[in-house]
């Protein structure tokens, strides 16, 4: 059992999404930063596909009622385990009656926990991922729910990522040309790529909403309703963009003007309020290449390590933070471990 | 039909209308190719979402290019929805149109409508077939709160909110109908080629 002491701002139940219901008007929802959802399965030897906790902004407090392997990815949160702080991705063994207190999201703003075997909750049309536009699938987690984990399939000594990503709140995001970019003024295509846009606090799961230059149009009629991506860059009537991220509607109305590239989704999902974007235009060839770039890493990055290994590293992690995991210099043979910073 | 590319996971192809792209869901729907995400059709527009690791977009639009579309029409279903007049906006569409609040009613209610596409929420149809004269733009400020049932126009279309959500059209009454539940074999109530007609509910 994982009792929910406290339920944090916003955290909910995401796997990777409720796929092939579009037509019915059905958004996929599912974890806003993918990517972070599937490290964070893959540390605790977990299949992609399994449910993890998604926390936005500031974590949960939570109690577990048995021994559980867990581990944490995503924006980094400053989170205690029984008073003692708590690495970033990698797994950590938990004994049972252990309270994992968590508090802000430091570094980007959504951190994703995952245990073995995954968490255990109904699916809703094929997938358990909270959608928060149409309020399918499991509830929020509320204080007082107890949820449970599900059967542990295959558990391995410990893995953790060799390169953890770090999430800027100033940061360039690629982007291919929109369906509708002819529907802009010459002046607001080059504003796109040429200003720099703030994230505003009334973002969500739905999408990331953004202030700046005003992007107009040329073209003043409505759009015929049309089927929409995550990533998508809409101009509605304001001319302030709206980034789609996993619960957007299904279709939408309003027009296009560029999408964000798949392999830059986690960077847009990781955007806290009053952070800063610049877009670029990248071809699709690149944008491809920075996928397959993405799944490489991610076949690559996530390693074994036996006991000793993975509490150096917590140890490193917590002393310096990332960026002297980077640094340090680890000899696993003879145990020793140096910290260059 | 137009192609243009969502994105590198997704194309877009425009076509004369949402039955053309009902048309073109079936037809890659029976080749039953691997790899595809998403079919969504819209008003005038097929959404085709894949996996750009699996899928090869290039090929996958030389493809569309040689599709031959069946028009495939099925007996269509025929719905009948009990409907209490009583909107927030009926009085508003009655004085935009300048038409008696009955006569708005009269006219909504001689409509035979057939489901063009679903979108918006799960299980949200939009029905083609509006009187010309209730053809009004969405609201300038959309509502924070639609109830659930809310029977709603515009932009020529007329449908009915499947859950409480947040919406800009026009409200002019109330039906009691589950359009979506997750649970059921066919989770929408309505799919596209439906024909649907309202009437007050005495």
């Amino acid at each position: 059992m994982i009792e929910v002491l406290h339920p944090g701002r916003l955290s909910s139940i995401q796997d990777l999404g409720r796929n092939g219901y579009a037509h019915l008007g059905v958004p996929t929802a599912g974890a806003a930063d993918g990517f972070s959802l599937r490290v964070a399965n893959r540390l605790v030897g977990n299949p992609d596909t399994h449910a993890a906790f998604e926390m936005t902004a500031e974590g949960p407090a939570l109690r577990f009622g048995e021994d559980i392997c867990l581990a944490l990815a995503g924006g980094r949160l400053d989170a205690q385990l029984d008073g003692e702080p708590v690495p970033m991705y990698q797994t950590l063994m938990v004994k049972a009656g252990s309270e994992l207190r968590c508090g802000r999201v430091m570094d980007g703003w959504r951190s994703y926990l995952a245990v073995a075997g995954g968490i255990d909750a109904a699916p809703v049309l094929g997938s358990c991922s909270r959608d928060t536009l149409s309020g399918l699938g499991p509830e929020p987690l509320e204080t007082g729910v107890s949820l449970k984990s599900g059967v542990v399939s295959a558990m391995a000594a410990g893995f953790y990522l060799r390169t953890p990503p770090r999430y800027g709140q100033a940061v360039c995001l690629r982007i291919l040309a929109g369906p509708q970019q002819d529907w802009f003024a010459p002046e607001a295509l080059l504003a796109l790529r040429g200003e720099t846009y703030r994230v505003q606090a009334q973002s969500d799961r739905v999408g990331v909403r953004l202030d700046g230059v005003v992007l107009g149009r040329s073209r003043a009629e409505e759009l015929p309703s049309m089927g929409m991506v995550t990533g998508a860059v809409q101009v509605p009537p304001s001319g302030k963009p709206i980034a789609l991220l996993a619960d957007h509607g299904a279709t939408g109305g309003y027009p296009v003007i560029a999408v964000v590239i798949a392999a830059d989704l986690p960077l847009l999902a990781q955007l806290a309020p009053g952070g800063e974007v610049r877009f670029s235009d990248v071809s699709r060839e690149q944008a491809l290449a920075a996928l397959q770039e993405r799944e490489a890493r991610l076949a690559r990055d996530v390693v074994a390590a036996d006991a000793g290994l993975l509490a150096a590293r917590a140890l490193m992690s917590l002393a310096g933070g990332h960026a002297s995991l980077r640094q340090a210099a680890i000899s696993d043979g003879t145990r020793r471990i140096r910290i260059r910073k | 039909m137009n192609l243009r590319y969502v994105g590198e996971s997704a194309l877009l192809v425009e076509t004369e209308d949402a039955e053309q792209a009902q048309a073109l869901r079936r037809a890659l729907l029976e080749l039953a190719i691997p790899g595809l995400r998403e079919l969504v059709p819209g008003q005038s527009s097929l959404l085709i979402g894949a996996d750009p690791l699996s899928m090869d977009m290039d090929a996958l639009a030389a493809k569309l290019a040689d599709l031959q579309l069946k028009a495939q029409r099925l007996a269509p279903r025929e719905h009948e929805f009990l409907t209490q007049y009583c909107g927030d906006d009926l009085a508003a569409v009655a004085k935009f149109t300048g038409l008696e609040p009955a006569e708005v009613v009269r006219r909504h209610t001689s409509s035979t409508y057939e489901v063009a596409f679903l979108g918006f929420a799960p299980g949200f149809a939009y029905l083609t077939g509006l009187d010309t004269v209730l053809r009004l733009p969405r609201r300038t400020e959309p509502r924070t709160r639609v109830p659930a049932g809310s029977v709603a126009i515009a932009d020529g279309f007329t449908g009915i909110y499947p859950q409480a959500s947040p919406g800009g059209w026009h409200i002019l009454g109330h039906a009691s109908v589950k359009l979506f539940d997750a649970s059921r074999a066919e989770p929408a109530l309505l799919t596209p080629g439906d024909r649907v007609r309202f009437k007050v509910h005495p």
